[in-house]
C-alpha cells in the first residue's frame, strides 16, 4: 500500500520534471534552431530573459526524482543505473554543460564567446531530454531486467529510440508555448506570433510522434501498448488528446493566455499515463512495485520527506513564479553594480568592452545592436522594464527606462 | 608492497578509475560548496549593515556579492546534479543495497535545496522591485535552508562511516530500518558541526582574501576596508571554535573508527605511549621514514594521558584496513588540514588582538599577505579533510559492511576511463570560464568604480535608491562621449 503511495510520488515528480524541466529543454531546442547570430538574437534574448530566474528550480525535480529511486525503490535504481549506463553518463554530462552553458554565457560580451557557450547550451538542450528519454523507453519496453549489465540492446531499440524524440519534442512544444506566452509578458508582439507558429509545429509533430509510437509499442512493447489503449490508461491518452487539441486551439486564439496550462496538461497526462499503463510494474513484466520496494519503514520517511516537500517547497516554488509573472523579479543591471559617486577623484579610464558590439543587446527591431558612444538621444533600452509592457522599453528603442520617476 | 599488489589484482578494474571519476567530480564539487553554503550568510550580514546604516558601500558589497553567488551557485547546481548520477552510474551496488537504509538523508537535502534555490532566485532577482525590508527578509531563510541541505549530506556521509539503524537478515539484506537512528549516527555530530563550520570559516577568508589583494595593491578605500573587516572577522571568530571542534571529531574517530584513526596517525600497533608522527611516511613492513616524531604525543592527544591505548592497523586483517600507501595519505591530508588551520589561527589572534586591544587593523603588510592566502589555503584544507575522511575508511565504503569493489558498477573500465577523460574536460572548461567571468565581473566593477564623474551623471540617482524603480534618463541628453555611463547590459553584470 505505502509502495503504491511512494509509486505514485515518483510518478508525479517525474511528471513535474517532465515540464518543469521540459520547458526549460525546450527554450533551448528553440535557442538551437534560431539561427545565426543576428537573426536569432531576439528569440535568444526572450529566452534569456524567461529562463534566468527558475531554471535552477526546474532542475532540482530531477535530484528528487532520484532520491524517490535510491530511498524507495532501491533496486529499480541499481537496475536502471547499470542498465541504461550510457545514455544516463552522456544525459549527465548533458546536464552539465547545459547548466553552465546558459550560466556563463550570460556575463560574456564576446560574440565568439556567446556562441561557443551558446552552442554548449543548446545542443546539450537536446541530447540531455533525449537520451533521458531513451532510458525511460528502455523501462517501458522491460528491456531493463534486474541484473542486466550495461548494454546497448536497453536502449537502442525502436521504443527507446521514438520515446528520446518524443520527450525532444515535448521540450520543444512546452517551450514554446511558453515562450510565446513570455513574449506577450515582455512586450514583444512579434515573438509570440514567432513561437506560437513553432508551437502549432510542435504539437503537429508531436501528433504523428504519438501515432507511430502506438504502432512501434505494439510489437516492441506489449505492455506498455496494452496498458496504453486500455482503461485508466486509454483515458488519460485521450486527455492528452484533448490537451493537445485544446493548446492548438487556443493558439490560435490570439489570447491564448490559458495554452500553457493546457500544454502543461498534455505532457503531464502523456506522463501519468506511462506510469499507469505500467501498473503493476516498475519495470514491466520483471519487477513489480511490491518486489521492488525498499523496507517498509524508509518508505514510510520517503513519504514524510516528501509531504514535507509538497508543504514547505510547493508554496515557495509558486511563489517564486508568481513573483516571476508579475514582473517583480529582475536582473541587476550594471549600475547596481557601479560604485558611483563613492570617492572624490580617480583616473579616468576608458572601457572598451562598453563599446563592443554584439552584445546583449535588448531585442530592437531594426537596431543594429552596436552601440557606440555619442548613439546621441538613444538612452539604452531595456532594462528596466522588461518584466513589465507597461513599463515599456523592451520594444521602443526611445521610451528604455521606465516613467516613474525615482521616489 | 605484496599487500598493496594482491589486493589491487583482487579488485574489478573498473574500480580504479570509478573511484577516480568519484573522487575529481567530489574534489571539485567541494570548492564550492564553502561559497554556496555560507556566502549568503555573508552577504545577509553585510546586507543587514547597509540597510541598517543606510550605508551605500555595504549595499553594493551585498549586491556585487549575490552576483558572484549567482554565477557560482549555477555551476555548483550542475556539478552537485553530476553526484547524483554518479551514485547510480559508479556505485549502483552502494544504493541498491543500502539506499533505503542512508538515502533518506538526501531526500531531506533535495527539498532543502529546492528552498535555497527557489530562496536564491528571489534574492537574486528581487533587489530592484521589492521593497527594502521584503527583501532582506524573504532572503533571511537562505542559510538555515544551506545548513539543512548540509544536514542531509552529512547524515549520509556519517552513516557510511558509523552506519546503524538496521538489522541484516540471512541473506544478508538490511531490513528493519530505523531511520531516526540511521541518520543521527555517532559520527553525525562531530562531522556536522565541523563541516558547517569549516564552510563558514573558508567562505569568509575566500571573500575577505580577494579585498586583502587589493589592500596589498594600496586600494584603502571604505569599500575594500568594509569588504575585508567584515567577512574576515566572521572567519576569524569562528576560528578558534573549528579548532575545538577539529580536536573533538578526531577524538570521536579514535572512538568510533579506531582503524581510520590509525591510519591517520600511522599507528602499526596497538600499544599505549604511542608517539606523534608528523608527516612521514608509512611502509608496508610497519615503519615509518622522514617526518617528526614527537614521543607519547599520540596516546596524550588521543587520551590525555601517555597511557592511553591506542588501536593500530595490525588489529584488523590486511584486507579491512587502508594500505600503507593510503595511510600515508590518509595521515599528510590530515597533518596538513591541521598546519593550516594551527596558521589560521594565529593570523586571527593576530587580527582579534589588534581589534580588541588597539581597536584598529593590523599594520603589517604580513598580515594582509597571510590574509591573502588564508582564502586558498582554507579551501586546501578542506580539500584535505574530505580526503583524510574518505581514504581513512578504505577499502570500506560502508564502514565494516561493503567494501568500495562490491558496490561498484560492472561497467567495462575502458567506458569509465573515458567518462573520466570527458568529465575532466567538461570540468577544466567550467571551472576555467567561473574563473575567467568572475575575474571579468571584478575587472568591470574596478573600472567602474575608477570611473565616478561620468558614472555620476548617469548612475547619480542610483547611489541614492538602490532599491526601487530605476530613475528615468532625461530625455534628449546624450551620454558623455568616451564614458557611457549608463549600462547597456541587459543581464545586470558588468
Amino acid at each position: 500500500m505505502i509502495a503504491a503511495v511512494i509509486a505514485v510520488a515518483l510518478l508525479l515528480a517525474v511528471a513535474a520534471y517532465a515540464c518543469a524541466g521540459g520547458t526549460d529543454y525546450g527554450a533551448g531546442f528553440w535557442d538551437l534552431t534560431a539561427g545565426g547570430a543576428e537573426r536569432g538574437r531576439r528569440p535568444r534574448w526572450l529566452i534569456d530573459h524567461a529562463m534566468a530566474p527558475v531554471w535552477e528550480v526546474n532542475n532540482v525535480w530531477l535530484v528528487f526524482i532520484f532520491v524517490i529511486m535510491w530511498t524507495g525503490f532501491p533496486t529499480l535504481f541499481q537496475t536502471v543505473f547499470s542498465a541504461m549506463w550510457l545514455p544516463l553518463a552522456l544525459a549527465a554530462i548533458g546536464l552539465v554543460l547545459r547548466g553552465a552553458g546558459f550560466a556563463l554565457r550570460k556575463p560574456l560580451r564576446r560574440i565568439a564567446g556567446r556562441r561557443l557557450y551558446g552552442a554548449a547550451f543548446a545542443l546539450s538542450s537536446l541530447l540531455t531530454p533525449f537520451f533521458l528519454g531513451a532510458a525511460v523507453g528502455g523501462i517501458a519496453s522491460g528491456r531493463a531486467v534486474p541484473g542486466t549489465e550495461a548494454s546497448a540492446h536497453a536502449w537502442a531499440n525502436p521504443t527507446s529510440i521514438l520515446f528520446g524524440l518524443i520527450a525532444i519534442v515535448s521540450t520543444a512544444f512546452l517551450g514554446a508555448v511558453f515562450l510565446a506566452a513570455d513574449a506577450a509578458r515582455f512586450g514583444a508582439p512579434d515573438l509570440v506570433g514567432y513561437f506560437r507558429r513553432r508551437a502549432l509545429g510542435s504539437v503537429v509533430a508531436l501528433a504523428v510522434l504519438a501515432a507511430i509510437m502506438l504502432t512501434v509499442t505494439r510489437s516492441d512493447a506489449p505492455h506498455i501498448w496494452h496498458g496504453l489503449t486500455h482503461g485508466v490508461g486509454l483515458g488519460l491518452v485521450i486527455l492528452a488528446g484533448v490537451c493537445s487539441l485544446a493548446t492548438g486551439w487556443l493558439l490560435l486564439r490570439r489570447s491564448g493566455a490559458w495554452s500553457r496550462i493546457t500544454a502543461v496538461g498534455v505532457v503531464a497526462a502523456a506522463v501519468i499515463a506511462w506510469g499507469a499503463a505500467q501498473r503493476p510494474y516498475l519495470i514491466p513484466t520483471s519487477l513489480t512495485v511490491a518486489e521492488g520496494a525498499g523496507a517498509p519503514s524508509s518508505l514510510r520517511w520517503v513519504g514524510l520527506v516528501t509531504l514535507v516537500a509538497v508543504v514547505v517547497v510547493c508554496p515557495a516554488v509558486a511563489f517564486l513564479y508568481w513573483l516571476d509573472t508579475h514582473g517583480e523579479l529582475e536582473p541587476l543591471s550594471g549600475a547596481d553594480l557601479r560604485e558611483t559617486g563613492l570617492r572624490e577623484t580617480g583616473p579616468r579610464e576608458t572601457d572598451t568592452e562598453r563599446a563592443e558590439p554584439g552584445r546583449d543587446q535588448p531585442p530592437v527591431a531594426g537596431h543594429a545592436g552596436t552601440q557606440t558612444p555619442g548613439h546621441g538621444g538613444t538612452p539604452p533600452p531595456g532594462h528596466g522594464g522588461t518584466h513589465d509592457p507597461s513599463r515599456g522599453g523592451a520594444t521602443d528603442p526611445n521610451r528604455g527606462e521606465p516613467e516613474n520617476p525615482s521616489p | 608492497m605484496h599487500t598493496t599488489v594482491t589486493l589491487l589484482a583482487d579488485a574489478p578494474a573498473q574500480l580504479l578509475p570509478a573511484r577516480q571519476l568519484m573522487a575529481f567530480t567530489l574534489a571539485s564539487h567541494i570548492i564550492l560548496v564553502p561559497l554556496g553554503v555560507a556566502l549568503p550568510l555573508i552577504t545577509l550580514v553585510m546586507h543587514h549593515r547597509g540597510l541598517r546604516r543606510n550605508d551605500p558601500v555595504a549595499l553594493l558589497l551585498a549586491r556585487r556579492w549575490s552576483a558572484v553567488m549567482a554565477v557560482q551557485f549555477a555551476v555548483g547546481v550542475v556539478t552537485g546534479t553530476v553526484l547524483s548520477f554518479e551514485f547510480g552510474l559508479l556505485w549502483p551496488g552502494l544504493m541498491g543495497r543500502w539506499g533505503g537504509v542512508f538515502g533518506i538523508g538526501f531526500g531531506v537535502e533535495a527539498w532543502a535545496f529546492f528552498l535555497e534555490a527557489v530562496l536564491i532566485a528571489i534574492y537574486l532577482y528581487g533587489w530592484r522591485r521589492l521593497k527594502p525590508r521584503t527583501h532582506f527578509l524573504l532572503g533571511l531563510p537562505l542559510p538555515a535552508a544551506a545548513l539543512l541541505g548540509a544536514f542531509g549530506i552529512l547524515a549520509a556521509n556519517a552513516w557510511m562511516n558509523t552506519p546503524q539503524g538496521f538489522t541484516l537478515d540471512a541473506a544478508g539484506k538490511p531490513v528493519d530500518v530505523h531511520i531516526w537512528s540511521a541518520i543521527f549516527t555517532p559520527m553525525f555530530g562531530p562531522q556536522y558541526w565541523h563541516f558547517v563550520v569549516a564552510m563558514l570559516v573558508t567562505a569568509g577568508y575566500v571573500v575577505a582574501g580577494v579585498y586583502a589583494v587589493g589592500w596589498l595593491r594600496g586600494r584603502r578605500d571604505r569599500y575594500h576596508r568594509l569588504g575585508f573587516t567584515v567577512p574576515f572577522t566572521l572567519a576569524a571568530v569562528f576560528t578558534p571554535v573549528q579548532m575545538l571542534l577539529g580536536d573533538s571529531i578526531a577524538r570521536s574517530v579514535f572512538r568510533k573508527q579506531p582503524v581510520k584513526f590509525a591510519a591517520t596517525e600511522m599507528v602499526w600497533r596497538t600499544d599505549t605511549h604511542v608517539p606523534e608522527y608528523i608527516f612521514g611516511r608509512l611502509h608496508p613492513d610497519g615503519s615509518i621514514s622522514g617526518g617528526i616524531k614527537i614521543p607519547q604525543l599520540d596516546s596524550v592527544l588521543a587520551g590525555f594521558r601517555p597511557g592511553t591505548r591506542v588501536t593500530g592497523l595490525t588489529s584488523v586483517p590486511a584486507s579491512d584496513r587502508p594500505t600503507a600507501t593510503q595511510a600515508t595519505l590518509a595521515h599528510w591530508a590530515f597533518d596538513l588540514m591541521a598546519v593550516i588551520g594551527s596558521l589560521l589561527l594565529l593570523l586571527a589572534l593576530w587580527y582579534g588582538w589588534c581589534r580588541l586591544r588597539r581597536r584598529r587593523l593590523p599594520r603589517s603588510p604580513w598580515f594582509f599577505r597571510g590574509a591573502a592566502c588564508a582564502g586558498v589555503a582554507s579551501v586546501v584544507a578542506v580539500e584535505c579533510g574530505w580526503i583524510t575522511a574518505e581514504v581513512g575508511r578504505q577499502p570500506w565504503i560502508v564502514y565494516q559492511h561493503m567494501r568500495i569493489g562490491e558496490a561498484v558498477t560492472a561497467t567495462r573500465s575502458t567506458s569509465l576511463w573515458i567518462m573520466l577523460g570527458l568529465v575532466m574536460a567538461v570540468y577544466v572548461f567550467i571551472f576555467g570560464s567561473l574563473l575567467a567571468v568572475l575575474l571579468k565581473m571584478r575587472t568591470g566593477w574596478r573600472l567602474a568604480d575608477a570611473r565616478p564623474a561620468a558614472g555620476e551623471r548617469h548612475d547619480g540617482p542610483e547611489t541614492d535608491t538602490p532599491y526601487g524603480p530605476r530613475a528615468p534618463v532625461p530625455a534628449g541628453d546624450p551620454p558623455s562621449p568616451g564614458g557611457p555611463g549608463a549600462p547597456q547590459d541587459e543581464d545586470g553584470r558588468p
